[in-house]
Formats: C-alpha cells, sequence, structure tokens
C-alpha cells in the first residue's frame, strides 16, 4: 500500500502531520551531526568540539519533548487511524531513540574530554573508528528509509546491526588482551570500552528505527525479532 | 457495474430513514469528488473474513435494487452470535439498506427488490412462509433518531411484547417493562413516572426507551441505525457501554458514521462503498492495518 500523508479531506490534518514528520527528521539530522562530532572529538582530541556536544544534547531533549507534545496533540484533536496512526506512532518511538542516540553521543563527547585529558597514544581507536563508520550509515541510511517509506532499504540497514554486534565483540576482546597485557593501561581502555559500547546502542537504535519504517508501511510489529510478522 | 463512479440513484429511499442533513451529504459527495483519483479502484470481491464459523445470520450474493437501480451489489457476510458488526462507509453506501434488508424493513419501500440468500438461524428470512411480524420480533431494530411512541413510557415498552402475545397479564408485563428498562439502563431514571410520556424525556433517556422497546419482545439480534448520531457525547457513552452489555445475550449489527464509534463497540467491522463491501476484518486489524485501500482511505478522512 502506498503513503499519502498529504490527501486527507482536512487540509490542517495533511499539515499537522507532515511538520511532525519534517520536525522528527530535523531531530534525526540533528542526532546524526552530534554523533559526528563526538567522533571527532574523539579522533583528534578536540575537547572544545566535545563540549559543543555536550551543549547541542539539550536541544535535543527539548525536541524530544516537542515532539511527544505535538504527537499528543494529534492524537487528541485528530484520532488518527491506520497509517496515520501509524505514523504518529512511530514518529513517538523514533523520537525516544533518537534522544538516546543523542545521550550515547555525549557519552562518547564526555570520553573524548577524559581521553585527551589522559594524553596517551591512542590505542583502540582503530576499533572506534570502524565502528563508528558503520553506525552512523546505519543511522543515515535508517533515517533516509523512513523520508523515503522504504521497506526494502530498511531491512538491508537493519541486517548491517549483526555485523556491528560482531565488531563490537570482537573489539572488546581485543581491549581485554591490552589490559591483560598492561595494567596500567586499565582505566584509559576502560573508556575505550565503554565508547565502543556507546556506539553499538547507536547501532541498536538505528535498527530500531528501521523497524519503525516497517511498522509505518506495512503494519508490522517486527521489533524483538519477529521478523514473521511481515506480510 | 466495473468502473466506480459515485451514483446518485444508488443512495436510494433507504436514506430516507436516516435523514441526513442535506449539507453534510454534499460535503462527502464534494469529497468524494475532490478525491476522484481514489474513486476509481474497481472493487472486485470483499477482501479479509467476511464468514465466521458460528454465524447468527448469514448472507450470501445479496443484491437489493430499487427499480433500476442496484443499491446492493453481491453482498456475503456472516454476523456471528453474540457479535456486533459495525458496517462503516460513505453516504450512499449502502450500509442502512444493507442493513434493513436483514429483518426486511426495505418490503415497505414500493420498487425495493432483495435477492440472494438471507438466513437467520439457517431459516430463509425472504422464505414464502415467512411472516414478517414474527420477524421483527426476533430481529429489532434501532433507528437514528428515537421514535417513541406518544404513550406513556410503560406503554411505550409493553406494546411489543401486547401485541405479539408475549405477555398478557398486567404482573407478566409489569416484570418485561421493568427488565427491559434495566437493560436499557434507564430504569432508575423513569422507575417513579413510567406513566408520564416517553415523549417527554430527553434524546439519551429516548433512544434508550427505544432500545428497552426492542429487547421487550426478546429479540435475537439487534439492528442499530446511526443509534446515536442524535445524541450528545454522554448519551453516547451510555448507548455504547449498553451496546456492549447486550452483546451478551444478543447479536447485533449496528451502521455508524462514527468511526471511532465502530472502533470502540464492534468486533468485527465491514466497510461498504458504492453497494460493494469492499472489506470485513476484525475491527482492531481494520483501524490500525486495514487491507484495502479504499477502507484505509476512508477510515482515514482521505475522502468519504
Amino acid at each position: 500500500m502506498e503513503m499519502h500523508f498529504d490527501q486527507h479531506i482536512s487540509r490542517q490534518f495533511n499539515e499537522d502531520l507532515e511538520s511532525l514528520k519534517t520536525e522528527m527528521l530535523e531531530m534525526g539530522g540533528m542526532v546524526t551531526r552530534q554523533v559526528a562530532d563526538a567522533v571527532e572529538a574523539l579522533a583528534n582530541a578536540d575537547s572544545e568540539l566535545a563540549e559543543k556536544v555536550l551543549k547541542v544534547e539539550e536541544e535535543i531533549d527539548r525536541c524530544e519533548m516537542e515532539l511527544d507534545e505535538h504527537a499528543t496533540l494529534i492524537i487528541a484533536k485528530r484520532q488518527p487511524a491506520a497509517s496515520d496512526l501509524r505514523m504518529v506512532m512511530s514518529v513517538i518511538r523514533i523520537a525516544r531513540d533518537l534522544e538516546r542516540v543523542g545521550d550515547e553521543a555525549s557519552k562518547v563527547a564526555k570520553m573524548a574530554i577524559a581521553l585527551t585529558d589522559e594524553g596517551t597514544a591512542p590505542r583502540g581507536y582503530t576499533e572506534i573508528r570502524h565502528i563508528a563508520n558503520a553506525v552512523r550509515k546505519m543511522l543515515n541510511d535508517a533515517l533516509d528509509a523512513y523520508t523515503r517509506f522504504d521497506v526494502a532499504s530498511a531491512m538491508e540497514t537493519l541486517a548491517e546491526d549483526e555485523q556491528v554486534d560482531m565488531d563490537y565483540r570482537s573489539a572488546v576482546r581485543e581491549m581485554i588482551t591490552y589490559m591483560m597485557e598492561d595494567p596500567r593501561s586499565i582505566s584509559r581502555v576502560m573508556n575505550v570500552l565503554w565508547t565502543l559500547r556507546s556506539l553499538e546502542r547507536i547501532g541498536d537504535h538505528a535498527k530500531n528505527i528501521c523497524e519503525q519504517v516497517v511498522y509505518l508501511v506495512k503494519g508490522a510489529d517486527i521489533r524483538h525479532g519477529n521478523e514473521k510478522n511481515m506480510r | 457495474m466495473t468502473t466506480m463512479t459515485l451514483n446518485a440513484g444508488e443512495a436510494g429511499p433507504a436514506e430516507d430513514q436516516t435523514a441526513n442533513p442535506a449539507s453534510e451529504s454534499a460535503v462527502e459527495q464534494s469529497a468524494v469528488k475532490a478525491r476522484a483519483a481514489n474513486t476509481n479502484i474497481e472493487v472486485t470481491g470483499t477482501v479479509g473474513s467476511p464468514f465466521c464459523d458460528d454465524a447468527k445470520l448469514s448472507m450470501r450474493n445479496v443484491n437489493v435494487f430499487y427499480g433500476e437501480a442496484q443499491a446492493i451489489h453481491d453482498v456475503s457476510l456472516d454476523i456471528g452470535r453474540n457479535q456486533v458488526v459495525a458496517m462503516i462507509g460513505p453516504s450512499g453506501c449502502g450500509k442502512s439498506t444493507f442493513l434493513r434488508s436483514l429483518n426486511r424493513m426495505n418490503d415497505t419501500i414500493e420498487g425495493c427488490r432483495v435477492e440472494g440468500e438471507l438466513t437467520l438461524d439457517g431459516e430463509a428470512i425472504y422464505g414464502p412462509k415467512v411472516d414478517v411480524v414474527p420477524l421483527r420480533a426476533r430481529v429489532g431494530m434501532v433507528f437514528q433518531k428515537p421514535n417513541p411512541f406518544p404513550k406513556s413510557i410503560y406503554d411505550n415498552v409493553a406494546y411489543g411484547p401486547k401485541i405479539h402475545g408475549i405477555a398478557s397479564r398486567r404482573a407478566e408485563l409489569d416484570e418485561i417493562v421493568e427488565n427491559s428498562l434495566r437493560r436499557a439502563g434507564l430504569w432508575n431514571e423513569v422507575k417513579d413516572r413510567l406513566d408520564k410520556p416517553g415523549t417527554g424525556l430527553s434524546g439519551g433517556q429516548q433512544q434508550r426507551l427505544c432500545i428497552a422497546r426492542a429487547i421487550a419482545v426478546s429479540p435475537e439480534v439487534i439492528l442499530m441505525d446511526e443509534p446515536c448520531s442524535a445524541l450528545d457525547p454522554i448519551a453516547t457513552a451510555r448507548i455504547e457501554e449498553l451496546i456492549d452489555e447486550l452483546r451478551q445475550n444478543y447479536t447485533i449489527a449496528i451502521v455508524t458514521h462514527s468511526m471511532q464509534q465502530a472502533a470502540r463497540v464492534s468486533q468485527r467491522t465491514a466497510y461498504f462503498h458504492l453497494g460493494k463491501l469492499v472489506e470485513v476484518n476484525d475491527t482492531e486489524t481494520v483501524f490500525t492495518n486495514p487491507e484495502h485501500e479504499l477502507t484505509e482511505a476512508y477510515i482515514t478522512g482521505r475522502f468519504g
């Protein structure tokens, strides 16, 4: 079934839904930027950029609250049904995921500041860069799939999370080896581990967004491995 | 009919009873024109699950004509025992016509012809030996506008049992009247003024009186044609609550223009479009993820 959110008898309803989607995608844009900045701050030991990430996080929290409020208003005023209802529900869920991606980006920024302060040679950065690139692509593709109501591309992106999880596990093993070789590095490598953990979580949130694309377009709830629900 | 166009003739005399305000209908019709792209979709059959295992009413290949104009095209549908089926669709889609053919209310309309197989507990509703008076006692009806008789509250409810010979003695009648009014949730409000005219009650009370009148003759099925459209939200909530209680004992078919009402009171929803039955599904499915494009367009306010 094709998605049309601009064909209601009520023009106001068209506009309400359109602006809800636009707001969510704007929030998505901000969050994507945050992840990129946080990773860059870490790679370049740029604590100024890391501080900026921490400041922008407040804005993202505000975005989530505004989106929630607008979605609530649409439900109260329009009692949306079918694809309209799924659109509103998916926006509420994605806003929460985006907000958490924002939190993870902040954690990465904090680690960037901590690691910069320690000023030692950056071990484990290769793994960080690798996973960061993968989850940034996932996040971009997930939001892109939502914009285009593209289920096939959402499913592709969703599948990428498995590779990220594998890379994460292998990076963790690597970090443990470092710590065993050189116990003095434990505190620093722990910071790297937390960063990897945050990035891996961002991949999970991107996967959740993909699931919402499927829910919006197909009406099927495939969360928690229920891909059989797709008809 | 292969292309879907809005044919004024299809609205037919059935809409007279429901008496939609002309302005509402005009708005709907212009909306249909504005979304002409939507209405070009051909309806070839019914999607979803029109049949069920424990059918109280069973309709197969039903066609209804008003003279030359065909108002219902090949509709097949089961209405399950102790189930509420909601019939929705834009004005003139034939849902009222279809509802009224279930207890032969269309018989009174000149030139109206009903074809197909319609059965109540397996017995033909249009069988040659069927007497419509007891049939309508088994399949009762509640209309859009509350229409109490110009009689006392008591007589409104007692009238049916009297003429159908269900009760003759005063004590029996008293019991039926009290029971019916209790079931309709009206007893406490009227028990001290049963001799006052039914027309003196508020709109919501009058509608509950009509429901009490319908259930006084112990029907098996209750047909409701937009029973809440003339009522305020509080009276509407009471009637909806009542419909849910009545479901324990009766089978109910309700025509409604309120999507939320259909979503709230029914277990299955049937969507009609230009005389065809487009989709029948669990109400939950219809309102969260309908199968047919036209159902989706209608319930989300994209046309109709």
